[in-house]
């Protein structure tokens, strides 16, 4: 009663990220992009965190889902002609819900036959689900096949990104919160268990895999508005992997260490190329800090060593034991 | 938790930003020099780099020293986007060059359309990328025009029946056949046999069997080099022994090696040759060499031919006004340049003449160069 409940603070933080939509303007174009890209990372990597983290499944093919999210609501809005104003706002907003719903329906369909597979199993049929939508998507002549889709109109901003991260929080927050989310956290902690107590695993698995795949969906429409073009290879394994890292580097399970990581990783390759044309920087380090991307990797593997728990996953350890 | 971190990113960024000094023109340059297409990336930039230094030790432009920024992207789909924007926003660079690959440079191209600097790609030849706006402009050829340049050609070697062979799997190969036939059939010539084949097949012997009963004087096969080697060495198997021709697909590291010979006396078209004779070539590759301590390829020479191009604009244009800079660029007309003799046309694409290369004994030989 003392704290104000999840669902408050949504309404606060939609409300002051409203007031601060105009604001985040003077920051110019480019911290724009870095601010929506961490937006999107956030959804991802939130919605990821319900399968991996939470449930304990360990899916490859989030970018997938994101494909068909990209794909589905991009195609909508071209077919509508992209039009301005309310009108414009109301066939994105119908676009961003169709393109996720697509995509939480392929998730039900991938789910229901994969999800019988464990551990490294389901890591690889997922994986080639993944493949396959990117090969589809390469094929497919209304969707640009190899050549991308270009034209998009620009309808993603500040406010809609980060209220889709927001949204994104609030769901899987409030669905694990929940005495029927307990469920996926008893799937993750011993499923022989779980089900002897009379839990249908395999139903929570489901719903976490078609509540994430909806969720990444939702990021693939918001980025394909914001960069205006998708090609299948946005959409490939390693975007996938990236995921996966920020969810790992985060703490499996723990909500608040992988927003942090979704923040820290989408930040550092551009700080690093802010420091690398930093005119201050000493020559020696210069060629080093040039380099930034092994720099990056070299900072991830310092990380994992120093925390291969995840940045924050002792909250999650608090929170999980009765 | 952005509270904490943005003003940190803000603070880093607004150091990174160079005080503006008004005897330097600054130039973006977004490049993959990371990733799997590193090294396009690399090539090109050496080149452009090549360029920029010649540039600055032949005293600038209008005075003013050039100032190339370099971002990179990764070659990940995404940070196209981020560095252009950065090159715009943060670092307030009069022009772009960039990228090698399409899907790279349509993500830039919006981006720099809509803040109205003029941005030249050194080698992404989809059509789309300059149909994004005008002030996008590309100095390689696209892809169509390499089919009708070996169209010409077989003309030219007075071949009148030509059999053709597409990788139906790639808009390349299917863009090339499309207007080889078309120009080599309006001019003349007959196309005895039309067969088709998917990347990553490994045997062609029925296609080729068919063609060799039509009894062609050569075989059109614009595919990549991986299928095209095969399909050499099958065909002289089959006892189907004419040169067979093709497109810049062909350049790759394994072609040579696998077709073991069997692609000897045939022709595929090029941006460049380190062969060509002109003077201008044979300056760029020694200079190239001096300072890389490699041999430049296709990639590089473009990327030379675009900041070249830039600076002559700018030079034209008397300074760096975005729309008098984008007429200028526009304006560009029989530019010497290192990959032939450039012009922009109304499209915003090059119109320039294309180099023969023929295979022999186990290596690119130049043949000759073919105007639009």
């Amino acid at each position: 009663m003392k704290k104000p409940g999840p669902n408050l603070v949504f309404l606060l933080v939609l409300a002051g990220l409203a007031v601060l939509a105009p604001v985040a303007g003077w920051f110019g174009p480019y911290v724009l992009d870095i601010l929506v890209g961490i937006a999107i990372n956030l959804i991802l990597a939130v919605s990821l965190n319900l399968i991996n983290g939470y449930t304990g499944q360990f899916s490859l093919g989030h970018a997938g889902f994101m494909a068909v999210g990209a794909y589905g609501s991009a195609w909508l809005t071209l077919q509508a002609g992209t039009p301005a104003g309310v009108a414009g706002t109301a066939v994105f907003v119908g676009a961003l819900l169709a393109g996720s719903l697509c995509a939480g329906l392929v998730g039900l369909a991938v789910g229901v036959p994969s999800l019988r597979l464990r551990g490294d199993y389901l890591a690889i049929v997922t994986l080639g689900f993944n493949e396959i939508i990117k090969g589809a998507v390469q094929n497919a002549e209304p969707l640009g096949a190899q050549r991308g889709l270009t034209g998009i109109g620009q309808y993603t901003g500040f406010f809609s990104a980060f209220a889709g991260a927001a949204l994104a929080i609030l769901v899987v927050h409030n669905l694990v919160q929940s005495t029927y989310g307990r469920g996926f956290l008893a799937t993750h902690d011993d499923e022989i268990a779980a089900e002897s107590s009379g839990l249908d695993t395999t139903r929570y698995k489901i719903v976490a895999f078609a509540t994430g795949a909806f969720f990444a969906g939702l990021a693939g429409g918001l980025y394909a508005h914001f960069k205006q073009f998708i090609h299948p290879e946005a959409f490939g394994f390693m975007r996938s992997i990236d995921i996966v890292v920020m969810v790992i580097l985060g703490g499996m399970g723990s909500m608040v260490g992988v927003c942090c990581a979704a923040v820290l990783l989408t930040v550092l390759p551009e700080l690093l190329r802010a420091l690398a044309g930093w005119e201050g920087l000493p020559d020696v380090l210069r060629d080093f800090v040039s380099n930034r991307m092994i720099l990056y990797s070299v900072l991830l593997i310092i990380l994992m060593i120093a925390r291969p728990q995840g940045l924050l996953a002792f909250r999650a350890k608090k929170r999980v034991t009765p | 938790m952005h509270s904490r971190l943005l003003p940190a990113l803000l603070g880093l960024a607004l150091l990174a930003a160079p005080a503006a000094a008004q005897d330097v023109i600054k130039i973006g340059e977004f490049a993959s020099m990371t990733g799997a297409n590193a090294s396009f990336g690399r090539q090109s930039h050496n080149g452009t780099q090549l360029a920029i230094d010649e540039i600055n030790a032949a005293g600038g432009v209008l005075g003013r020293r050039l100032q190339l920024i370099l971002e990179d992207d990764q070659s990940t789909a995404g940070q196209a986007a981020t560095a252009v924007q950065k090159l715009i926003a943060q670092d307030k660079v009069v022009a772009l060059l960039g990228e090698v690959a399409s899907s790279k440079s349509l993500e830039g191209a919006p981006i720099a359309q809509r803040n109205k600097i003029p941005m030249i790609s050194p080698a992404s030849t989809n059509p789309k990328v300059t149909e994004t706006g005008d002030y996008i402009f590309r100095v390689c050829f696209i892809d169509p025009f390499q089919g009708t340049v070996m169209a010409k050609y077989a003309l030219s070697k007075g071949w009148k029946k030509i059999a053709v062979l597409t990788d139906v799997k790639q808009d390349y190969s299917v863009g090339l056949a499309e207007f080889f036939v078309k120009y080599y059939t309006a001019n003349g010539g007959t196309i005895v046999r039309d067969q088709k084949y998917s990347s990553g097949d490994k045997e062609f012997r029925a296609q080729i069997t068919s063609i060799k009963g039509a009894a062609p004087d050569a075989v059109f096969v614009p595919g990549y080099y991986g299928e095209v080697a095969l399909i050499g060495k099958q065909a002289r198997l089959l006892g189907l022994n004419v040169p067979l021709l093709g497109g810049d697909g062909w350049v790759g590291e394994s072609l040579l090696p696998v077709a073991a010979g069997a692609l000897d006396g045939s022709f595929f078209s090029a941006h460049f040759s380190t062969d060509d004779t002109r003077p201008a070539v044979q300056d760029f590759v020694r200079k190239y060499r001096a300072k890389y301590n490699s041999t430049p390829d296709d990639m590089a020479a473009l990327g030379y031919d675009s900041a070249m191009i830039l600076a002559e604009a700018i030079k034209r244009a008397g300074g760096t006004d975005s729309a008098k800079l984008r007429d200028a660029i526009a304006a560009t007309k029989n530019h010497a340049g290192i990959t032939g003799v450039i012009t922009l046309d109304a499209q915003r694409n090059a119109a320039k003449s294309a180099v023969i290369l023929t295979i022999n004994q186990g290596g690119f030989k130049f043949q000759e160069t073919v105007a639009p």
